[in-house]
């Protein structure tokens, strides 16, 4: 009954019950309980390579799914993965051993409890991408938030109490609208069972508050300027390895929610607000790129950057053609390594130096030359630059955009000289320049964990870069599908409205 | 030709703890206050047979004492509610009573009798069964609310309690007479046929002067002014009493009276619940921002879980039943967990009641911090906790019925009273240390980890309550 994928989401739990049952605070059991941490993201990322063998990608529909009834037989606990998901899912596994190795050393109080929360985060985040059920994707959705909140309060910066907050009531309000709108597809449809509900045609009037109510919680994830104030606070705030999850996993699951709700159950309605969107992005992808620019603190930067590289997936998916959603899909596995990788970056030095500040560096490149390579792949992968994974989404959503409306794929086009603007003057800020600061005389280059976690980044952003093939086919199946669906449907409404003239 | 006593079997549990509160109320008078424990375990053990009594009832409907009294699922559901939170909330006050030492063997009595009026209310089915029910429950509870009679702030709050709620009870008396007047019956059942669809004026009245004096029992706004400074006056294990049974025979007996006597004039009662349960989802959000003592602050958070709770009564549909009835099961859950905890804040063999009081409760007390926190969050209604749930039912009644304003409205304050939950979490988790607490009580331990339990594991096997609450539901229908 028990299939792979509900093993996969709940695996991280029985690592919880192990750091439960080790007792004591002696540095031996906190090295026990980073290993048992680590070990247990392992073995559910190498579950999720098994998975990921399992998946068949020329089929479109739904796989692996397993379904039991829930609160009732409408309301079920089912799960399955589609050429959208299972990407989502993987990089999820992935990043998750990442973040542990990143707080190896720079966690030091109450280190079960950070292990706890994050193993419990991971379990709710592959349920979110896993869930077949629309009340079980909220639950997982909503669910996130409360360790979040705990890791930026707690393990936060110095202001991490307001960060808290704001993220959590942020994204809760977003949310609760969606709620309400989950509950009236429940009464038109019968259930909360997705693929029912992905067949379900939702009268166009009806289909427009649908739309409204779930924009309201992607667009505050995503997010999408001009909810985004929530994303620099929490990224400042939150411990390295809290960003990472942030910036590689949480935001993407705006993204994904629009690809698996909005645009295939509300066609109409999607259409109808597609400029909307278009606007909003491309405000976000010049607006939040000068406000990057002009940043004192290098997580901030990396912050309002992430939101300008959301507002190209928000573009590329509202084209609605398979450049741009693939694309966007790109961007965002993309996003999840580079940004990820960025945020593991600045936690390198800030564990050195213990600040943010761009000003208090310059120079690094002479005592740090490693150091300066890897930020500098990340750097121009976070710039667009081909070769690097962030190039190929980049240009794909601009394809896509300007295949559905070239004045949008115009002025975001400008988003990408903004980026690189930031980007490399950031970057000559803390690594070139005299190395005239005395505290940064002694800094130390990367030591064998950093290169260990590092080092698989850069070659996965290479070769994704050079290499785009097995993402693209991982999830073409499932997004030419979505796309017929979607062509169908507002088809079907063109037909009617010359039927009525 | 049945026998009288075989008569009396629907009356059982209500028999069980009438004659158990005499014998308990002799032990005491001759004993005295020695005895003040034992009888408190007696109490609880009464309690507990008249619940097993009314679990073990079969399935049936009956009709006894000329239709004034009605044994249905509903009511058994409710009394179970009610039975169960009443023996919670004195097992809590067992220890309390002899760290505070005062042992007055008259509470677990008046507790033992305020019950007894609410499984009546439950089963009231006509008017003056009603009546007779809640004044037995509600004189009972003005007394328990100043059972610390040398205390200045729980006699005040007995004082407020009783003045007001003699108040209201006047407003439902005289609502309940204009309704007798105007439809010739006190019956629930004859009143509905009287009206049928259409309502003279004094029929809407009564209506409106019944529904005031039952919002003040469940404590809706505008009639909640009592509440907090009765939460706040009285001993703390008695606030837990207050805070959850007779809420739930309130709350029944406002969901009964309601869909059995007027279902003919939905629109007309369906505006006043739905004007009561909009100033309540909202004052309660709001008025708790401010609040530094933590009884108070639940007692807010108490009217705004009414007004939830409203909303599936609003709907008056068989799923909007069924969302109160869960709705009314977790937020039980809930009440008690969190009280539980409460009664656990003494330091230095003194209470303490303040929200800073638990500043970094994690460090010193990890356990209960962290049961206390899932209790916020469910309260606050995130996933995957049992308040979600709670709010899920309650709001989906309310979508189906075509309350969108109203459900809108009620799920942005539940986000506003998200923060008040967390700030307790907040202070919990984020803050420094105050020092630690005394080794708290293994019945309010016991009770805390059991809710917690619950509320954290509801989402795994939710199936047997929603199925009772839809049972439950349908037998109003």
């Amino acid at each position: 009954m028990f299939g792979i994928l509900s093993g996969l989401t709940f695996l991280p739990l029985i690592g919880v019950v192990i750091l439960l049952m080790l007792r004591g605070d002696d540095d031996a059991t906190l090295l026990n309980i980073r290993w048992v941490t680590l070990i247990t993201t392992l073995v559910v990322f190498a579950v999720s390579l098994v998975a990921w063998g399992r998946f068949d990608t020329s089929v479109a529909g739904f796989q692996m799914v397993e379904s039991r009834s829930w609160f009732s037989d409408k309301i079920l606990f089912k799960f399955g993965v589609d050429g959208i998901s299972i990407p989502f899912v993987l990089l999820t596994t992935f990043l998750m051993p990442f973040c542990i190795g990143a707080s190896w050393t720079s966690i030091t109080v109450r280190v079960r409890d950070y292990m706890i929360a994050f193993l419990v985060l991971e379990s709710l985040m592959i349920g979110v991408f896993t869930a077949l059920d629309l009340m079980l994707f909220y639950l997982f959705f909503e669910a996130g938030l409360i360790p979040m909140f705990l890791i930026i309060g707690i393990w936060g910066g110095k202001r991490r109490i307001y960060a808290s907050f704001k993220f959590f009531l942020y994204t809760l309000l977003g949310s609760v609208l969606m709620l309400l709108a989950i509950m009236a597809m429940y009464w038109t449809a019968g259930t909360t069972d997705i693929e029912v509900l992905l067949k379900t045609a939702f009268p166009a009037a009806m289909q427009k508050y649908l739309w409204l109510a779930f924009f309201a919680s992607f667009a505050v994830k995503m997010p999408m300027w001009p909810v985004h104030t929530w994303l620099p606070d929490a990224h400042v705030e939150a411990p390295t390895a809290g960003s990472v999850i942030l910036a590689g996993i949480l935001l993407k699951m705006g993204g994904y929610g629009f690809l698996r709700f909005s645009l295939p159950m509300f066609p109409d309605a999607s259409h109808y607000f597609a400029p909307l969107v278009f606007t909003l992005s491309v405000v976000a992808i010049i607006y939040t790129s000068l406000v990057a620019l002009v940043q004192e603190d290098i997580k901030k930067l990396i912050a309002y950057s992430s939101v300008a590289h959301m507002g190209f997936v928000t573009m590329g998916l509202f084209a609605m053609n398979a450049q741009g959603v693939q694309g966007a899909v790109y961007q965002m596995i993309s996003h999840g390594l580079v940004a990820g990788a960025l945020f593991l970056c600045v936690g390198i030095i800030y564990d050195r130096m213990h600040t943010r500040e761009i000003a208090a560096y310059g120079g690094l490149v002479n005592r740090m030359p490693n150091y300066a390579v890897v930020m500098l792949i990340f750097t121009m992968a976070n710039v667009g630059l081909p070769g690097t994974s962030g190039f190929v989404g980049e240009f794909m959503t601009l394809i896509g955009t300007f295949k559905a409306n070239s004045s949008v794929a115009f002025f975001a086009t400008t988003g990408v000289i903004l980026s690189s603007t930031y980007a490399l003057y950031l970057y000559r800020r803390v690594f070139f320049g005299v190395l005239d600061k005395p505290n940064l005389m002694s800094l130390a280059d990367l030591d064998l964990r950093e290169v260990v976690i590092l080092v698989p980044l850069v070659v996965l952003t290479i070769y994704y870069g050079v290499h785009p093939q097995p993402i693209l086919d991982a999830s073409a199946a499932s997004i030419a599908e979505l796309i017929k669906g979607y062509d169908a449907a507002l088809q079907g409404v063109k037909t009617a409205a010359l039927a009525v003239h | 030709m049945i026998s009288p006593i075989f008569a009396l079997a629907p009356v059982l549990p209500e028999t069980i703890l009438g004659l158990g509160a005499l014998v308990l109320l002799l032990l005491g008078a001759y004993k005295g206050e020695t005895l003040s424990w034992l009888i408190s375990e007696f109490a609880i053990a009464l309690l507990g047979a008249a619940l097993v009594v009314v679990a073990l009832r079969s399935d049936s409907v009956s009709l006894d004492f000329s239709g004034s009294f009605i044994d249905d699922a509903f009511g058994r559901y409710m009394k179970i509610l009610a039975l169960g939170g009443a023996a919670v909330a004195l097992l809590l006050s067992v220890d309390f009573m002899k760290r505070e030492k005062f042992a007055t063997f008259e509470y677990p009595v008046l507790v033992l009798l305020s019950t007894l009026g609410m499984l009546l209310m439950v089963s009231a089915h006509d008017l003056i069964a009603l009546y007779l029910g809640l004044e037995l429950s509600s004189l009972a509870l003005y007394v328990i609310a100043a059972i610390q009679r040398d205390n200045v702030k729980a006699t005040e709050a007995g004082l407020k309690y009783f003045v007001l709620g003699a108040l209201s009870s006047g407003m439902l008396l005289y609502g309940a007479s204009l309704l007798y007047g105007f439809s010739g019956t006190v019956s629930f059942v004859g009143i509905a046929k009287a009206i049928d669809g259409h309502a003279s004026i004094g029929v809407i009245f009564g209506l409106v002067f019944l529904i005031a004096g039952l919002a003040f029992k469940i404590s809706a706004v505008p009639f909640h002014m009592w509440t907090p400074d009765v939460y706040e006056g009285a001993p703390t294990p008695v606030t837990a009493f207050f805070a959850s049974a007779p809420k739930m025979a309130a709350m029944a007996m406002c969901v009964r009276v309601i869909l059995t006597a007027f279902p003919g004039i939905a629109t007309q009662w369906q505006q006043i619940i739905g004007f009561l349960a909009l100033l309540s989802m909202v004052l309660g959000a709001f008025a708790a921002i401010g609040q530094t003592n933590i009884k108070r602050l639940m007692a807010y958070s108490s009217i705004g879980h009414m007004g939830f709770a409203l909303l599936g009564l609003m709907a008056g549909t068989a799923n909007g039943v069924q969302g109160v009835v869960i709705y009314m099961t977790i937020y039980l859950v809930m009440t008690l967990g969190t009280f539980a905890a409460i009664i656990s804040m003494r330091r230095n063999g003194q209470m303490v009641e303040t929200i800073a009081d638990l500043s970094g409760l994690s460090k010193t007390n990890g356990k209960m911090a962290f049961f206390l926190a899932m209790m916020m969050f469910s309260l606050a209604g995130i996933p995957p906790l049992a308040g979600f749930f709670a709010k899920f039912y309650v709001f989906a009644a309310a979508i189906e019925a075509h309350f969108y304003v109203l459900a809108v409205i009620g799920v942005l304050s539940s986000v506003v009273g998200a923060y008040y939950y967390l700030r307790i979490v907040k202070v919990m988790y984020f803050d420094e240390s105050k020092g630690a607490f005394d080794v708290p009580n293994w019945a309010s331990d016991l009770v805390l980890v059991l809710a917690g339990v619950f509320v954290l594991g509801f989402w795994v096997y939710p199936g047997p309550l929603v199925t009772a609450a839809m049972a439950a539901a349908k037998s109003l229908f």
